[in-house]
């Protein structure tokens, strides 16, 4: 309600005004729906994707090497080569976590890399 | 109870029930998981009862909880991943609601025990796996054995891989578990601070002012970690999704 006090004819220009952001409007939709139809929906990145990748990259790290000290255990336990199994698995849960954490970074691609239309961006890119 | 951080964390046995040996009271935490599930469909069928073109306050919360979830799902897995679309939104749902109730002084949080995180997080992983040797049969191992690593290497990569795998539903269920029991223990501890030392006179209440401004953004941090992590569980449901529908292409 910029002409408030009625200038010259406040309502011919409201409406004007209207009907430039109904046609601005309209324009941005139909951009959007086109991008929709490509399947490259130039959604922008939530505000809060960076904090979510943090907590993803810390767990996952840390259940790798869970996951590799459990298994170790289990196989020393199963077919007693204490501390052989412990050793071998921890290592290799710990080569697990890292390949984790640098796929979510996106700094390592996926093992084949998408690329078939249901790629997702970048940052998502893991284990495709 | 004072000061103790960890009671409230304590199960209790609300009804006692128990069939054939078996422990199946109704517990706190039974209790609350009913309320999350009241709440969540409260929410989403009052706000879908008067449905209008132009939403209202209510309705558009919920569509954009909706599309906030399809996005998602779409993003990581793709048109196809949204037949799960229904799995995924519960998942969220029900993780979102559970977190915030836990925001309610006195109540209790559902996601703080590991043995909720990780019956969800099983359930995920189990659903993955069901799918993708159904869909895929014997071609969802690909997943495990990339492509374009050289032959010596490949037994090494696979185990790596392998594990990579297994690990996927322990982080999922450890990191919903670990960020409300910490984030819980350390907003009582510091609002613990603040009763202890208002109690011991005109410096004590001085010197309370801190813990309490703490508390007060311990809060505010709390919201966004409930908010983040149900995001986080959905955000992954779908990645591992994403591999049962589409494995190592």
């Amino acid at each position: 309600m910029r002409h408030k006090d009625g200038k010259s004819d406040p309502q011919a220009a409201e409406d004007a005004a209207l009907s430039g952001r109904l046609r601005d409007l309209d324009k941005r939709l139909g951009e959007n729906r086109a991008a929709r139809g490509r399947g490259v929906d130039e959604r922008p990145e939530p505000p809060r994707a960076g904090a979510a990748l943090a907590m993803r990259m810390a767990a996952d790290f840390v259940a790798g090497i869970l996951v590799g000290a459990a298994i170790g255990w289990g196989v020393d336990q199963l077919f007693g080569t204490w501390p052989w199994g412990l050793a071998v698995f921890l290592l290799l849960g710990f080569a697990a976590g890292i390949l984790s954490v640098i796929r979510t970074s996106g700094v390592a691609r996926a093992p084949a890399g998408g690329g078939d239309g249901f790629a997702p961006p970048a940052k998502d890119d893991e284990e495709d | 109870m004072a000061y103790d951080p960890i009671h409230q964390f304590h199960i209790e046995k609300l009804i006692p029930i128990e069939i054939g040996g078996v422990d199946l009271s109704f517990t706190n935490s039974s209790l609350f998981m009913a309320l999350t599930v009241a709440g969540a469909s409260a929410f989403l069928l009052l706000a879908t009862r008067n449905r209008r073109l132009i939403p209202s306050r209510g309705q558009s919360a919920a569509e954009l909880t909706y599309q906030f979830v399809e996005n998602t799902l779409k993003d990581s897995a793709g048109s196809a991943g949204m037949k799960f679309f229904p799995f995924v939104f519960t998942l969220f749902m029900f993780i979102l609601v559970a977190n915030l109730w836990g925001m309610f002084p006195y109540f209790f949080t559902v996601t703080s025990h590991i043995i909720v995180t990780a019956a969800l997080s099983l359930t995920v992983i189990i659903v993955v796996l069901f799918y993708g040797f159904w869909k895929n049969g014997l071609g969802f191992l690909k997943l495990f054995v990339p492509s374009g690593v050289p032959k010596v290497l490949l037994p090494f990569i696979t185990l790596i891989e392998v594990l990579s795998f297994i690990s996927r539903p322990i982080s999922l269920s450890i990191r919903l578990f670990a960020n409300m029991l910490a984030g819980h223990i350390t907003l009582k501890v510091f609002a613990g601070f603040v009763v202890a030392l208002g109690s011991a006179g005109f410096l004590g209440i001085l010197g309370a002012i801190l813990p309490l401004i703490a508390t007060v953004a311990l809060t505010a941090l709390e919201f966004l970690v409930a908010a983040l992590q149900a995001y986080v569980f959905a955000i992954l449901t779908c990645l591992y999704l994403n591999d049962a529908i589409h494995p190592g292409h």
